[in-house]
């Protein structure tokens, strides 16, 4: 019998290339067909959330820590983006009726006369492009280092990184002289000059969003089956062997969090150009705690599944809030706890478990997934 | 931003925020203790904490408004009653919790972050269709009103000083149960190595549902002393929830005295920078050191030695 080794391992599995195809169709082809410009803005925006949620199945699923501070990576990433259109918005002409003209409107109603030094990188765009990814990235990175060198990991992380959502959250709303404070950076317009509030523009956009996802999910796809991406299932699973084997597992670790940082923040640029705004309320525990659920939903293990769990749990949610305010919050109660109790690998383990061996010619007994991440 | 102030003025300013630092310290103890027990010796992550709480506070609303219309008589004692009433209710819904939800998970700790989260949604939508999205609060008995002048500076409201009074009452009970009753060695016992403890007689799942309903009374009761000094809505839970969390992480989860002493220290820095600079920037830079320390001393200040 022949031992498989790591160059066996083709890039995807048949099974995983139908699934990029499908999600192919159904981003490209059959969503942009079906919907309206109204929803498919809708859809658009659920999907900036899917590159948190795909981030998060490379730290938390494929690496074992969970970070409850997604949403500040996915803040300051979408923040960057807000700072530069602000900026284009608020032009000398723009801005004549203040009294200093060419500073974004919340900083003259808070008395604030001088453009702060850190919004003045803002008015160009290469480099807030490179903002975008850079600050959360080295955010994350100094973070990370901090925590996992001391070999800090599993439930004080999540803490942590929840503190983090929290002190983020307060810094923007009482800093509301530089930050637009609770309201967040809104009345954004244009993008170098091109009208992003347009029906075209927008549909411009979800295509824009639609071809990074599919590249973020081939990144994540070659990490996933590179050697890199078992030493991060070994290093979830006994992390004590991998380090006896003599690898550094704190710097694989800051790896799979920075780069679950720069998902979310290239997530972040793009819900600002979709929606148009940026507040904290998309920084904080709550939205944090949401991207965690999207994944968990679709299938912590899962590329794919955490796409699609993120688009479900969204369209539920505007459905069923709509309909039913009241009911929303005790069926996404439910489905947190009925994920974490019946099916704790999601929507792609249920497919794995019962639908993928069915489609097998010759059923073949399939492995147990591992139940959820160990905790340290 | 000391410049402006004399060192007389500067001692009178550590004093009266010191006083007001210890209120929020009651505060803090209170919530802690809970979790203290919950997360710091189960190790279960309990994002319903905050919930928890929030039922002992409305327990205390139903409980004044009960005594204000049958019992008048009796409603200077009314708190006491609804204290118990609280620390119960609380306590039979986390031995319910733990029943239903958190016993299947003790293997899987980040999983009870997750499952915790849906409960406390669910409980928070419950709260809000069954008293209403608004804010309540609830009347004082008249004892409680008015302040003590303790120099012509500091002032000390009764209310605070009962609240500080609870903390040390319940403070010394659970440490009493912990560390002197036959139950509280069996507590411990579980914790350290729960197959040993079984191996000995222990009889696990009943020390489990007892600690977990322990831990959730201690919110019940918190969320009753909190109604002395704020009013209650059905999301005021999520935001005691961060701070409690990191008081006890700050503390050393497993250790009791830490979470006492990470307390103190956290309401003193908050409210002696609250004076100095807004509340927020206060809150702000006050979190930021604990996480800063934490960076540098992950097991919090004070840990208990384990081999493991």
């Amino acid at each position: 019998m022949k031992l498989p080794t790591v160059n066996d391992n083709p890039f995807m599995k048949p099974m995983e290339w139908a699934a990029l195809a499908l999600l192919c169709a159904l981003i490209f082809g059959l969503l942009p067909l079906a919907l309206d410009g109204f929803r498919l803005n809708l859809v658009g925006k659920y999907l900036t959330y899917a590159f948190v949620a795909l981030g998060l199945v490379i730290c938390w699923g494929m690496c074992g820590i969970l970070s409850l501070g997604q949403g500040v990576f996915f803040g300051l990433g979408g923040y960057c983006m807000a700072m530069y259109l602000k900026l284009e918005a608020s032009s000398v002409e723009n801005t004549k009726i203040q009294s200093t003209p060419g500073i974004p409107d919340f900083m003259d109603w808070n008395q604030i006369t001088a453009l702060p030094w850190f919004w003045k990188p803002f008015h160009s765009l290469p480099l807030t492009l490179i903002a975008v990814v850079l600050v959360p990235t080295s955010f994350a990175f100094v973070i990370g280092a901090a925590m996992f060198k001391r070999r800090v990991g599993g439930t004080y992380f999540a803490i942590i990184t929840q503190a983090i959502a929290a002190i983020l959250t307060i810094l923007i709303v009482g800093q509301q002289g530089y930050t637009g404070g609770i309201n967040g950076i809104t009345d954004l317009r244009t993008l170098h000059g091109w009208d992003i509030r347009t029906d075209a523009a927008k549909t411009v956009l979800y295509f824009v969003n639609g071809g990074l996802l599919v590249t973020c999910v081939l990144i994540a796809q070659h990490v996933k089956r590179s050697k890199l991406g078992r030493i991060l299932v070994a290093m979830r699973d006994k992390e004590d062997r991998v380090r006896f084997s003599g690898y550094s597992v704190a710097s694989f670790k800051i790896f799979a969090f920075c780069l679950a940082a720069a998902f979310a923040a290239i997530g972040g640029a793009m819900f600002t150009l979709q929606v148009g705004f940026m507040s904290p309320s998309f920084v904080g525990i709550v939205p944090s705690i949401e991207m965690v659920i999207y994944a968990a939903v679709g299938g912590r293990l899962s590329l794919f599944g955490a796409i699609y769990g993120t688009l479900l749990v969204n369209w539920a949610k505007t459905t069923f809030s709509e309909s039913f305010p009241e009911l929303w919050l005790f069926g996404l109660g439910a489905l947190f706890i009925a994920v974490v109790l019946a099916f704790p690998n999601g929507l792609a383990g249920i497919w794995r478990q019962h639908v993928e061996p069915r489609l097998a010619r010759r059923p073949k007994p399939v492995a147990p997934l591992p139940q959820g991440a160990p905790a340290e | 931003m000391f410049g402006e102030y004399s060192l007389g003025d500067l001692g009178a300013i550590f004093a009266m925020q010191g006083f007001a630092g210890l209120i929020l310290f009651s505060v803090y103890v209170l919530m802690a203790l809970g979790l203290a027990i919950i997360f710091g010796q189960m190790g279960v992550i309990n994002m319903a904490h905050g919930e928890f709480m929030i039922l002992g506070a409305y327990m205390t609303y139903l409980c004044s408004g009960f005594f204000q219309a049958h019992l008048p008589a009796l409603f200077p004692a009314y708190f006491f009653v609804a204290m118990v009433l609280a620390f119960l209710a609380a306590g039979a819904l986390g031995m319910l919790v733990e029943w239903g939800l958190i016993r299947h998970l003790y293997k899987r700790p980040l999983d009870t972050l997750l499952a915790t989260w849906g409960l406390s949604l669910i409980l928070q939508q419950a709260y809000r269709s069954i008293f209403g999205a608004r804010e309540v609060g609830v009347e004082l008995p008249s004892w409680m009103m008015g302040s003590v002048q303790a120099t012509d500076a500091i002032e000390i409201p009764i209310n605070g000083l009962f609240v500080m009074a609870i903390t040390v009452l319940i403070t010394l009970a659970v440490a009493g149960l912990l560390f002197a009753s036959r139950y509280g060695k069996q507590v411990r016992a579980v914790m350290q190595n729960r197959v040993m403890a079984g191996a000995v007689g222990i009889d696990t799942d009943r020390v489990d549902r007892l600690t977990f309903g322990l831990g959730c009374g201690i919110a019940g009761v918190a969320g009753s002393a909190f109604t002395m000094i704020g009013s209650t809505g059905p999301t005021s839970g999520q935001l005691y929830i961060v701070d409690t969390f990191l008081i006890v992480v700050f503390g050393g989860a497993a250790s009791l005295l830490g979470t006492i002493a990470s307390a103190f220290s956290i309401s003193q820095t908050q409210s002696t920078l609250e004076f100095f600079l807004s509340g927020s920037t206060a809150k702000v830079i006050t979190l930021l050191a604990v996480v800063a320390i934490l960076m540098l001393r992950p097991q919090g200040l004070f840990t208990l030695k384990v081999r493991r």
